[in-house]
C-alpha cells in the first residue's frame, strides 16, 4: 500500500515536473481567416526558433515552448473569443496569451485575461481604447502590451505621412496645386475618428476633399459609390478599410478603369491573396502594411525569406506573434523568471528590435509611433505584386506609381 | 449625377433581379421558403470557382457543371430536408435556415474565410452616358432579361408550368386531380435553384466567393420579393430595380451615408407595403393565378 502511494506521488511530482519543462502560450486568433493563419505561422516559426536553440533560459533551467492553438473565432463572434481565452486560461493552464485581431473582440479579451493576471501581448488590434485602459487603470489593465499594430491614432498619422508624399508626386505629374482626395471609409467605429481628421487635416496638407463615402465594411458592391467619386474627379481615393469591401473596391476601381489612385488601410489589400481575389484588377492599389523584403530592421527579410519558403506566401501583420514570442523570451532570459509583474516592468523599459519594428512602450503599453521603427511601410499592388514604396530611407523601397492618364 | 443614377440603378437592378427570380419562384409560387436560395447561389460560386481555377476546363463547361451538381444536390437536400416537413412552413423555414448554417459552415472548413476571385466572363468595358461600366455587367443584365423570359414562358406556356401554378394555387385539388403534388414541388425547386446556380456563376465574377457570400443577397431578396408582390415575377423586376434605384440614389445624394443604402431601400419597401400589403403586384400575381 505504501510503496503504491509512494509510486503515485512520485508520478504525480513527475508528472508537474515535466509539465514545468514547458513555458505555455495561448496563439489567439480566428484559425479559419487569414488573420488567423497568420497568427499561428508566425508563433509556430518562433517557437521553432526557440526550441531548437535549447529553450528560454529562465534563470539557468532551460524550457520549451509549447504552444496552443486557440480558435477564438472573433471575426464571426466576440463570445466565441472569450470563450476561448477562458479555456486556455482554466483548462490548458497557460503562462502568456498573445494574438488577437478584432478590436470589439480584443477589448473583451482583454478584461477576461487581467482577470487572471496574465501577460496578454496583443499582436491585431488598433484599437485606442486597449492602451487607455491601461492608462486609467495601471493596475488592472497592466498585464497587456499593444506589440501590432501602432494604435489607431498612430496609424492616422502614417497614413497622412504617405498621403502627403503621394500627393506631392501628383502636383508633380499632372501639375496641379490642390489633388482632390475622395475619402471612402467604412462605416466603423475605427474609422471615425480618421475620418474626422481626414476631413480636418486634407485642407491644410492643400488638398481638396471631394466628398466622404461610408459604404458597409460588408458591401459586395461598390459601383455607385465608385461612379460618384469618378465623377467628383478624385486624383486620390483614401482609403479606410478593414472588412472585404477591401477587395470590392480595388476590384470594382480596376474594372471601371478609374485614373484616381487608392491610398489608405486596406486590410485585405495586405494579403498575398488579393491580387487573386481581385482576378488581377487591383493595380495599382496601395495600403499599408507591416512586412515586406526592406530592411526596417536587420530580422525583416531573413523572416520574410523564411516565412516565404515555409508557408509558400508572404506574412501579414499578425505573424507579429514571431515579435511577440521573442520579445517573451527577451524578458524571460533578462529577468531569469515567469513571474508577470516583473516581466511587465522588464517590458516598460526594453526596447525590442523585432522582424517588423523596432518596438518600445509608452505609458499606454502603446507602441512608440517612429517612422522607420515601428509606423509600418506603404505596399502598392503593381502587376500582381506587392512592392514597398515607403519610407523612402528605408533601404529596398521602389517608386509609387499613378494610373496613365 | 443623373446619368450615373440611371446606368448604375439599371446595372445593379440586373443582378438584382437575376438572383430574385428563382427567389421569387419558390417563395411565391410553390409557397415554399426556402432561405436556404442564396446559400445555394454561394454553393454554385464555389463549384463554379473549384471547376475553373483547378480543373480548367473554362467558363462554360464550369458553368454548366456547376449549375448542374448544385441543381441535382438542391433536389436531394428537398427530398431529405424540405419534403418532410413541407406541410409546416414554420419547419421549413427553420430547416433552410440550417441547411444555409451548414453550407456556410462546410465551405468554411474546406476553403477558409479567403475571399476568392473569379475572372470576368467577358474582359473590358463600355461607356453608357458617359459611365463606365463592365461588360461582366452588362452580360448579367442580358443574362437576367433571358431567364426572366425563359421562366416566363415556363410557367404559362408549359404543362409543367400550368401543373406548378395549380399545385400553388390549391394543393389538395390538384392532388384530387392526378397530379404528383410532391414531384412538381421537386421541379420547383429544380427550377428554383438552377436560376439561384445560374446568378451564382454569372455574378460572383463581379464580387467575390466567400463563405458567408449567401447573407446579403438573401436580405435584398427578401426585399424585393416582398416589395414587388410574393411570388410575382414582373414584381421581383420592378422590386429590384426600385431597390437598385433607391440605392443609387441614397449613395449619390448622402454620400457620408452609403452604408444606409440597404436600410434605406427597406424603408421604401416598409412604406410601400403599408399602402399596399400584398407588395406592388401581388394582387394581380393572385388575380392571373
Amino acid at each position: 500500500m505504501l510503496r503504491s502511494i509512494l509510486a503515485a506521488a512520485a508520478a504525480a511530482t513527475l508528472s508537474v515536473g515535466a509539465q514545468a519543462q514547458t513555458i505555455k502560450i495561448a496563439i489567439l486568433g480566428p484559425m479559419s481567416f487569414v488573420q488567423g493563419e497568420n497568427h499561428w505561422a508566425g508563433a509556430e516559426m518562433a517557437r521553432d526558433e526557440i526550441n531548437k536553440g535549447g529553450g528560454i533560459n529562465v534563470g539557468g533551467k532551460r524550457m520549451q515552448v509549447e504552444l496552443i492553438r486557440a480558435d477564438t473565432n472573433e471575426i464571426q463572434s466576440v463570445p466565441d473569443a472569450t470563450n476561448a481565452v477562458e479555456r486556455v486560461i482554466t483548462r490548458d493552464k497557460v503562462d502568456f496569451l498573445i494574438g488577437g485581431f478584432r478590436s470589439e473582440a480584443v477589448l473583451a479579451m482583454q478584461e477576461v485575461a487581467m482577470d487572471s493576471k496574465k501577460i496578454f501581448l496583443g499582436v491585431g488590434a488598433a484599437h485606442s481604447k486597449l492602451g487607455l485602459n491601461v492608462e486609467q487603470n495601471y493596475e488592472r489593465y497592466k498585464y497587456w502590451f499593444r506589440v501590432a499594430p501602432t494604435k489607431d491614432v498612430d496609424l492616422a498619422r502614417t497614413l497622412f505621412a504617405v498621403l502627403g508624399s503621394i500627393g506631392q508626386q501628383i502636383r508633380t505629374d499632372l501639375k496641379t496645386d490642390t489633388p482632390k482626395v475622395a475619402i471612402l471609409a467604412e462605416k466603423a467605429v475605427w474609422t471615425e475618428a480618421l475620418v474626422a481628421a481626414a476631413q480636418k487635416n486634407l485642407p491644410a496638407m492643400k488638398m481638396e476633399v471631394v466628398g466622404t463615402w461610408q459604404p458597409s465594411a460588408t458591401a459586395t458592391d461598390v459601383t455607385a459609390e465608385l461612379s460618384a467619386i469618378d465623377r467628383a474627379g478624385a486624383h486620390i481615393v483614401f482609403t479606410m478599410l478593414s472588412g472585404p469591401v477591401g477587395i470590392s473596391v480595388g476590384r470594382q476601381m480596376g474594372e471601371r478603369g478609374m485614373k484616381a489612385v487608392a491610398w489608405g488601410i486596406n486590410v485585405e489589400g495586405q494579403k498575398d491573396e488579393f491580387w487573386q481575389a481581385t482576378a488581377g484588377k487591383a493595380q495599382f492599389v496601395s495600403t499599408l502594411d507591416t512586412y515586406s523584403e526592406v530592411e526596417m530592421t536587420p530580422k525583416t527579410i531573413p523572416f520574410v525569406q523564411a516565412f516565404k519558403q515555409r508557408y509558400k506566401k508572404a506574412p501579414t501583420y499578425t505573424a507579429a506573434t514571431y515579435d511577440a514570442i521573442m520579445l517573451l523570451k527577451a524578458v524571460i532570459e533578462q529577468e531569469g523568471t515567469t513571474n508577470a509583474d516583473k516581466l511587465v516592468a522588464a517590458i516598460e523599459k526594453i526596447e525590442h528590435v523585432g522582424t517588423g519594428s523596432t518596438a518600445s512602450w509608452d505609458k499606454r503599453h502603446d507602441l512608440n509611433w517612429a517612422v522607420g521603427k515601428t509606423a509600418g511601410i506603404a505596399v502598392q499592388w503593381q502587376d500582381g505584386k506587392k512592392v514597398p514604396f515607403w519610407p523612402p530611407q528605408v533601404k529596398g523601397m521602389q517608386p509609387f506609381k499613378m494610373p496613365a492618364r | 449625377m443623373l446619368q450615373d443614377i440611371l446606368v448604375t440603378g439599371l446595372v445593379n437592378g440586373g443582378v438584382y433581379a437575376l438572383l430574385a427570380i428563382g427567389f421569387s419562384l419558390i417563395f411565391g409560387v410553390a409557397r415554399i421558403v426556402n432561405i436556404a436560395h442564396t446559400a445555394f447561389y454561394m454553393l454554385a460560386a464555389y463549384c463554379f470557382y473549384t471547376l475553373l481555377t483547378k480543373t480548367g476546363l473554362g467558363f462554360l463547361l464550369s458553368g454548366v457543371i456547376a449549375v448542374a451538381a448544385v441543381t441535382l444536390f438542391s433536389m436531394l437536400c428537398y427530398r431529405l430536408v424540405i419534403e418532410p416537413v413541407r406541410e409546416h412552413e414554420s419547419a421549413v423555414l427553420i430547416s433552410t435556415i440550417a441547411l444555409a448554417l451548414i453550407f456556410q459552415e462546410v465551405m468554411l472548413y474546406l476553403f477558409g474565410g479567403h475571399f476568392l476571385g473569379i475572372p470576368s466572363t467577358i474582359e473590358g468595358g463600355i461607356r453608357i452616358l458617359g459611365v463606365s461600366v463592365p461588360y461582366q455587367r452588362v452580360l448579367i443584365l442580358v443574362v437576367a432579361a433571358i431567364m426572366l423570359g425563359a421562366v416566363w414562358l415556363l410557367l404559362y406556356r408549359t404543362r409543367l408550368g400550368l401543373a406548378i401554378r395549380a399545385t400553388a394555387n390549391d394543393l389538395e385539388v390538384a392532388s384530387l386531380m392526378g397530379m404528383n403534388v410532391n414531384r412538381v414541388a421537386m421541379a420547383t425547386v429544380a427550377i428554383s435553384v438552377g436560376l439561384a446556380a445560374i446568378a451564382g456563376v454569372i455574378a460572383t465574377p463581379v464580387v467575390s466567393v466567400h463563405p458567408h457570400l449567401w447573407l446579403d443577397p438573401l436580405v435584398i431578396m427578401l426585399a424585393i420579393v416582398v416589395l414587388g408582390g410574393l411570388g410575382s415575377l414582373k414584381g421581383s423586376l420592378i422590386g429590384a430595380l426600385v431597390i437598385a434605384y433607391v440605392e443609387a440614389i441614397t449613395v449619390f445624394a448622402l454620400p457620408a451615408g452609403a452604408y444606409l443604402k440597404g436600410a434605406v431601400a427597406l424603408l421604401i419597401m416598409v412604406v410601400v407595403l403599408l399602402f399596399r400589403p400584398e407588395g406592388l403586384f401581388g394582387v394581380a400575381f393572385e388575380e392571373e393565378r
